[in-house]
């Protein structure tokens, strides 16, 4: 008797706490998280349109994938970072380059943030940028295309996580040094003992300039930091435009056993970054010109033919003689978000392992500088007091607070990765008003224009690390997750659960009618300039270079010109230049051809793609469109004859029964 | 003119029928957020102003094939003919038709004889893409419904069970020849 009432004791004791921090008492069963009407409010009927884009990062799939909100429907997969046999990415001729690096061929990366370019902070449907975390990189994604147009080297770094957030007008795209490293005076990387990590390992963040008009990009400057890890950023908004707000953690200067060494101090920084003064700065001839090598890549829509430059210069501001562009604000522990409200006045910080959520004040900030309210320095870069700069505490919000977004109508919503929870909270009062579970261990998380100026709320959507029992099991891999909630009321409402590729780390999501008018439909034949483009099927044929052997070829509704190919010998090297005539939406034509060793093609409409394939023996070998395009697809194949080395068989090529001869070796 | 009348008020009866039946059949829109979408009336629906013309839209662009593409409507071979193909259609011309038989053409518009009038429509079509330089004297094309159509080709002059090819317009699913008279299933 006695046991079993001190039995109960302990469990109305274990019980009590979890009651008094989740007031909104989560459901045993998470079907009763659902309420009746959540199908109705996710079904897009058959013929419809989804309201929302939602552009997700694929995560170690390299990749981004484009979803429809409120359904969940995935409609694509864009390939950036990794190849792609599938369309031919990074294995045609004309996309290898795109993977071109100081490393050479890198045909593959971990995707991490999505950053949607943004006028006036708010979404204007052009471009979305993603980050490479391993071999530093940034890609541009051209929104009427939904391809990769530019992929860019990040110099004098290494793990590229805190990247490629943006400017309000997208004047920049920023990446940091997850991964401090030891940079000697020219920036190389010497051979020292890790050991040394506090003497020679530095971190940067650079500034990667983008084109207002064209969405080029170049690194205009970078800044020499200590040897942090620098984690997550956001642009300042309005008031706070000129600046740029960085999360950093392992203050402690560990280079090893992070999960304990980089947790003993009881606050990190968030860094402060005025990047107008910075500009200001390398104007006047302030920063220091460093000899690098990184890879610039840059898709030609004219020739359809991507360019990998290597460039060789950059210019680096030192904050130790440059005073006034960084300032470090404490932050508890270890902070991983680093949020703005559209307001641009609050600065939300959130320590991995802190038990509050910090909101910084802007307006204090300027003051704390002003007044130079530091409590000391950090190798050189002032540190502000947390009193001095701080808005106030979300006190106990929940456990590992990771991200945060906002409703633009005064709400934020913070997720909690060790809690499984987003919390929302008030962000005046720093009031936590409801809070809800997730399934399982969210990760980021996004409301449509969530970090812009201009929210459209509706949604949030939970991007998971951890599914286990949420779908049909595959196996020990399981698929990944988002978790779609309803926010339009006061408590948030759970409406679906829909499967992700990759880790879908960070996503955004925009108003379908930013982007559909815009949709490219076709690439028009008389604006293809690739330098084998046929622009008709009287134009197809095939010529000798040496050992080369090219094959100038077009596809249409459903044959190929030539479909027959002969005097190609062993030892030869043969590019199939395929060239689709078809200016009708939504007709690509594929092409295979056996053994080949790389991929097969998938050819828009005007588009010419070029497949290198290195015949392996003698015989005839059938090629063929792999895109079901017509009623007579079945029918579109060809032949292409291999013969020995030091035949005479003459190089000939026909479609139907009339056969031409080749002209002049060129 | 009579044939005019009747086609225009056919054209007309079929338009209300088209939107009385997308009107009745667009699903709740109180079931969710979702924006303006095409009607869902079939391929030739769709909306694109950037592609270039698919075999439907180059016959309704043409004031010479009127009684043809008002056939096609009464028949329902709309969404067909814009479907991917690839298609030749022989396509005869207003004056083509206006040599049948008086009555002829009132008599297959009639909703009764819908499925005369689709066999007659699908004798003109054949899947596959025959330009003309691909046409032979002799040469026997198995059409869409079955029958088989024979070409001729004299002094460089092309026939089509003896009717005149007049011109021929590629279309983006296949392509039109056009012909001086209707071909009749034997």
């Amino acid at each position: 008797m006695k046991y079993k009432h001190l039995f109960l004791l302990i469990a109305a004791a274990i019980a009590l706490p979890s009651v008094l921090t989740t007031p909104g008492c989560k459901p045993h069963n998470p079907v009763s998280a659902v309420e009746g009407d959540a199908a109705e409010k996710v079904y897009v009927a058959p013929g419809k349109y989804d309201e929302f884009y939602n552009i997700v990062s694929g995560g170690f799939s390299g990749q981004v994938s484009v979803y429809g909100l409120p359904s969940g429907r995935l409609f694509r997969v864009i390939p950036v970072f990794s190849q792609n046999p599938e369309s031919g990415w990074g294995f045609s001729e004309e996309t290898k380059p795109m993977l071109n690096t100081s490393h050479g061929f890198v045909p593959w990366d971990d995707a991490h943030h999505i950053a949607l370019s943004t006028t006036n902070g708010e979404h204007d449907g052009r471009w979305a940028f993603i980050n490479g975390n391993n071999t530093p990189r940034i890609a541009r994604i051209n929104l009427s295309t939904f391809r990769t147009d530019e992929i860019i080297e990040i110099p004098n770094s290494s793990g590229n996580h805190s990247s490629p957030f943006l400017t309000e007008n997208t004047e920049y795209a920023v990446a940091g040094t997850r991964f401090s490293y030891p940079m000697d005076d020219d920036n190389s990387n010497p051979d020292v003992g890790i050991s040394t990590y506090k003497q020679n390992f530095k971190g940067t963040v650079s500034f990667i300039g983008i084109d207002k008009e064209s969405g080029r990009m170049g690194i205009s400057f970078q800044v020499l930091l200590p040897g942090f890890n620098f984690d997550l950023s956001r642009g300042g908004k309005g008031p706070s435009h000129d600046w740029f707000f960085f999360s950093c953690y392992n203050t402690e200067q560990a280079n090893t056993l992070l999960e304990v060494n980089a947790s003993q101090k009881d606050k990190d920084y968030i860094m402060a970054l005025n990047w107008k003064k910075c500009e200001e700065y390398v104007k006047a001839g302030k920063g220091k010109k460093m000899k690098v090598n990184y890879a610039h890549n840059v898709y030609d829509e004219k020739t359809q033919t991507a360019t990998s430059t290597l460039e060789h210069e950059t210019i680096m501001l030192d904050p130790k003689e440059l005073k006034d562009i960084v300032y470090f604000m404490p932050c508890p522990k270890s902070p991983h978000g680093c949020d703005v409200d559209p307001s641009g006045e609050f600065i939300c910080g959130s320590g991995k392992l802190a038990a509050v959520i910090p909101v910084f004040s802007f307006s204090k900030i300027q003051k704390a500088i002003a007044d130079k309210n530091f409590e000391g320095e950090f190798d050189g870069i002032p540190v502000l007091k947390y009193d001095a700069v701080l808005h106030g505490e979300v006190k106990k919000p929940g456990l590992g607070p990771l991200h945060t977004e906002f409703d633009g109508k005064g709400f934020a919503y913070t997720s909690f990765f060790v809690s499984s929870e987003i919390v929302k909270w008030n962000i005046q009062t720093l009031e936590v008003v409801d809070r809800v579970p997730t399934y399982y261990s969210i990760g980021h998380l996004c409301i449509p224009g969530g970090p812009t100026r201009k929210p459209w709320g509706k949604y949030v959507i939970a991007y998971n690390k951890i599914t286990k029992d949420r779908y049909l099991p595959t196996g020990p891999e399981l698929t990944q997750s988002a978790q779609l909630y309803d926010i339009s009321g006061d408590k948030m409402k759970l409406l679906l659960d829909f499967p992700t590729i990759g880790e879908p780390h960070y996503a955004e999501a925009i108003p379908a009618s930013l982007i559909t008018p815009k949709s490219t439909k076709i690439f028009k034949i008389e604006d293809n300039f690739n330098p084998y483009v046929s622009k008709g099927e009287k134009q197809a044929k095939v010529f000798r270079e040496g050992n080369k052997v090219h094959v100038n070829m077009t596809t249409i509704r459903s044959h190929f010109v030539p479909d027959n190919i002969e005097g190609v010998k062993m030892g030869d090297e043969v590019y199939f230049h395929v060239t689709n005539l078809e200016q009708d939406w939504d007709v690509p034509h594929g092409f295979a051809v056996k053994g080949a060793n790389n991929s097969e093609l998938l050819i828009m409409p005007g588009e010419t793609s070029t497949l290198k394939w290195v015949p392996d023996r003698v015989g005839v070998v059938a090629f063929y469109c792999t895109d079901f395009c017509s009623a007579l697809h079945q029918e579109m194949q060809g032949y292409i004859r291999v013969s020995p080395r030091g035949s005479n068989t003459a190089l000939t090529f026909s479609t139907g029964n009339k056969v031409e001869p080749t002209g002049a070796t060129k | 003119m009579k044939i005019n009348f009747l086609i225009r008020s056919l054209l007309a009866t079929l338009v209300v029928i088209t939107f009385a039946y997308c009107t009745n059949t667009a699903p709740d829109q109180a079931a969710a957020s979702q924006t303006a979408a095409p009607l869902g009336g079939g391929q030739a629906t769709v909306q694109d102003d950037v592609s270039a013309k698919d075999i439907v839209k180059v016959a309704s662009g043409s004031p010479d094939h009127t009684t043809l593409v008002a056939a096609v409507k009464a028949a329902d071979l709309v969404n067909v003919l814009a479907n991917a193909g690839p298609f030749t259609v022989f396509a005869p011309t207003n004056a083509a038709f206006d040599k049948l038989p008086a009555g002829t053409v009132e008599g297959l518009l009639k909703p009764d004889k819908k499925e005369a009038l689709a066999d007659i429509l699908q004798y003109h079509v054949a899947v596959a893409v025959y330009k003309p330089e691909m046409l032979q004297d002799g040469q026997v094309i198995s059409m869409a419904n079955g029958g088989n159509v024979t070409i001729g080709v004299k002094d460089g002059k092309i026939t089509v069970n003896g009717a005149n090819l007049l011109a021929s317009i590629p279309a983006t699913n296949g392509i039109i020849h056009v012909i001086d008279a209707v071909l009749l299933p034997k």
